[in-house]
């Protein structure tokens, strides 16, 4: 174990986030994790690290980090403002740091969460096989808590000698402010009828009440049928359930909610938990119908651009520096329905 | 099969809802009844013994399981035929008997500041809010809120109380509980609007000990009245409060 930071100003909300706590929810313990775990696990491949490792969740606007021994880190996500020593620095990139540096994260410019992995990966203790922090029950993460000035963290022991790494520009996420969110119909889609026709239309904003337990939305109200009853019986509530209280405006469920007894219209698909972990107040939505087959088809396309990534990161740099000189890709509609497909037609074909 | 089909209030067949591209709920009622929760039990047992292939996590509810899969093992389309034919052989799967826990309570006094309103509220006495709510065997139908949570069935109807108006900030471990017809114990100090009537020495969630939960979905739990000497022995001041 390694010290590596020492916390100067702690950001927003930045907690431990590894890829969640699973198999402990009928005990109604949430899942927790990153929420963007795409992001997360390209944060993790940079650094050269296992995709269980744990790394820094920003929100909104970053940490100050004082780092106490040579390292290798990297930051994806949101596009925020990003230096060491003052010099800034990219994103989706390794950088070197040494002892007596000082990383700072200023504002998101687009995008809501920045994910910061460093070599090895944060080391906190598992709790219940995970390092994700539950700041609910205060357990996880360090000190089941967001991080606070003068918190000391330590990374994982082992070899920091990565080699250079980046992202293809072409492969780095948009966060644009409207966003389309593929949903599956159910587990209630039955208690609505014109409801549905609403949901999968109109535009919906992102209120200022949106964490990581769920994403409120504001629009049009959207009723449930009159004869059916307000709440259910109360159930488990999984990641991107759509559920809609008595005033009819949608939430959004995410990773730190165990139960619920509101009816759930949709549920967006895993694959696009990551747009809504990206989406500020603000920013609007509209949700897409899509069946379970394509949307498992688009869960193993999310899966296997991930391979490939993968695959890309560990080219030496000459490599992929040959690939950025070649033709230049086309421009990337990140909310394309079909953009998965794309990716990897353009991964295998540049 | 004779064990599910005789208990009217259980589905003839398990309601299969889509819960996203990786979770299914399965229904069997649509009521809160200890023949359903059984059949949530059965079902679960049976699902656990069975180990089906892409069977991540299997959460029971009330009256449903959530099953959570991985999309690239399996799918609904080759889940539900499993779970019917797990549901059909129901019968002759023996679910080990749900275990009992005992949770002493010191009820009233500082402990449970909430007990004289709940008394007046029902027009009857402290003593009778003690005995009515240490009395009956609670089936645990489900753990959820925070961990370890048990959502219990079965409060005596004279003990039905509404919420505080206004919730406090800070609800001590252990923390018994009244919400309208509900009971349960807080496992962790949070905030909370539930009738404070006692308080446990033991606790429900501890990472200390292996298994960190003391309760599970499909047990049964009641209530023992202790002193408020057995208290402070008991907890040793190591209850968080």
């Amino acid at each position: 174990m390694t010290d590596i930071f020492e916390v100067l100003s702690p950001g927003a909300y930045t907690t431990v986030q590894d890829l969640g706590r699973f198999g402990w929810q009928r005990f109604g313990v949430p899942p927790s994790g990153m929420l963007d775990d795409f992001a997360g696990s390209i944060a993790n491949m940079l650094v050269g690290n296992p995709n269980t490792a744990a790394l820094l969740e920003l929100t909104v606007s970053g940490p100050a980090l004082k780092v106490l021994a040579p390292a290798t880190i990297a930051l994806t996500g949101a596009d925020m403002s990003f230096s060491i020593n003052a010099a800034p620095v990219s994103g989706w990139r390794t950088v070197p740091v040494k002892a007596g540096d000082t990383v700072s994260v200023g504002t998101a410019k687009s995008g809501c969460r920045g994910y910061l992995a460093v070599s090895q990966g944060i080391d906190v203790p598992l709790v219940m096989d995970s390092r994700s922090c539950y700041v609910g029950a205060a357990i996880g993460g360090f000190k089941g808590r967001p991080l606070q000035a003068g918190d000391c963290l330590r990374r994982c022991p082992g070899a920091i000698d990565h080699p250079a790494r980046r992202v293809p520009e072409a492969l780095v996420p948009a966060y644009p402010a409207e966003i389309t969110l593929r949903a599956i119909p159910g587990p209630q889609d039955d208690f609505f009828d014109h409801g549905l026709d609403v949901f999968f239309n109109a535009w919906f904003t992102v209120s200022p009440q949106a964490d990581r337990m769920g994403c409120r939305l504001q629009g049009p109200v959207i009723s449930q049928i009159a004869a059916m009853p307000q709440s259910i019986i109360s159930e488990p509530s999984l990641p991107g359930g759509v559920q809609i209280p008595q005033d009819g405006q949608p939430i959004i469920l995410l990773c730190e909610q165990t139960v619920g007894g509101y009816t759930k219209i949709a549920t967006v698909i895993s694959s696009d938990i990551w747009r809504v972990a990206q989406a500020l107040p603000g920013d609007r939505i509209r949700f897409e119908r899509i069946g379970m087959d394509a949307a498992h088809a688009v869960f193993r396309s999310q899966a296997s651009l991930l391979e490939r990534i993968r695959h890309e990161m560990n080219l030496p740099e000459a490599e992929q520096r040959s690939r950025r000189d070649g033709p230049n890709p086309v421009a990337i509609d990140w909310n394309a329905p079909d953009v998965l497909d794309k990716l990897i037609h353009w991964l295998y074909q540049t | 099969m004779e064990a599910v089909a005789v208990n009217r209030q259980c589905f003839d067949q398990p309601k299969f809802r889509l819960a996203g591209d990786r979770g299914l709920l399965v229904e069997f009622g649509d009521a809160i009844t200890p023949e359903i929760n059984q059949t949530v039990r059965a079902m679960t047992f049976a699902l656990e013994t069975a180990a089906v292939p892409g069977v991540r996590e299997v959460i029971p509810t009330y009256r449903s399981v959530v099953i959570v899969y991985d999309p690239l093992t399996t799918a609904p389309s080759r889940l539900e035929p499993r779970i019917l034919s797990l549901f059909g052989g129901l019968a002759r799967i023996e679910a080990p008997p749900p275990k009992e826990s005992v949770i002493p309570v010191c009820y009233g006094g500082e402990y449970g500041p909430d007990i004289a309103f709940v008394a007046a509220h029902n027009r009857i006495g402290i003593d009778d809010v003690i005995r009515l709510h240490a009395e009956p065997r609670y089936p645990i139908y489900m753990l959820g809120f925070s961990p370890g949570f048990p959502f219990l069935g079965g409060l005596s109807e004279k003990l039905h109380t509404p919420r505080l108006t206004s919730p406090r900030t800070r609800v001590p471990a252990g923390s018994v509980g009244i919400a309208n017809n509900q009971t349960g114990i807080y496992p962790i100090a949070s905030p909370g609007g539930w009738q404070l009537i006692g308080r446990s020495p033991v606790r429900l969630f501890d990472l200390e000990r292996p298994n960190p939960f003391l309760l599970s979905a499909g047990d049964t739990l009641r209530f023992e009245p202790i002193t408020p000497d057995e208290y402070r022995r008991c907890a040793g001041g190591g209850q968080d409060d």
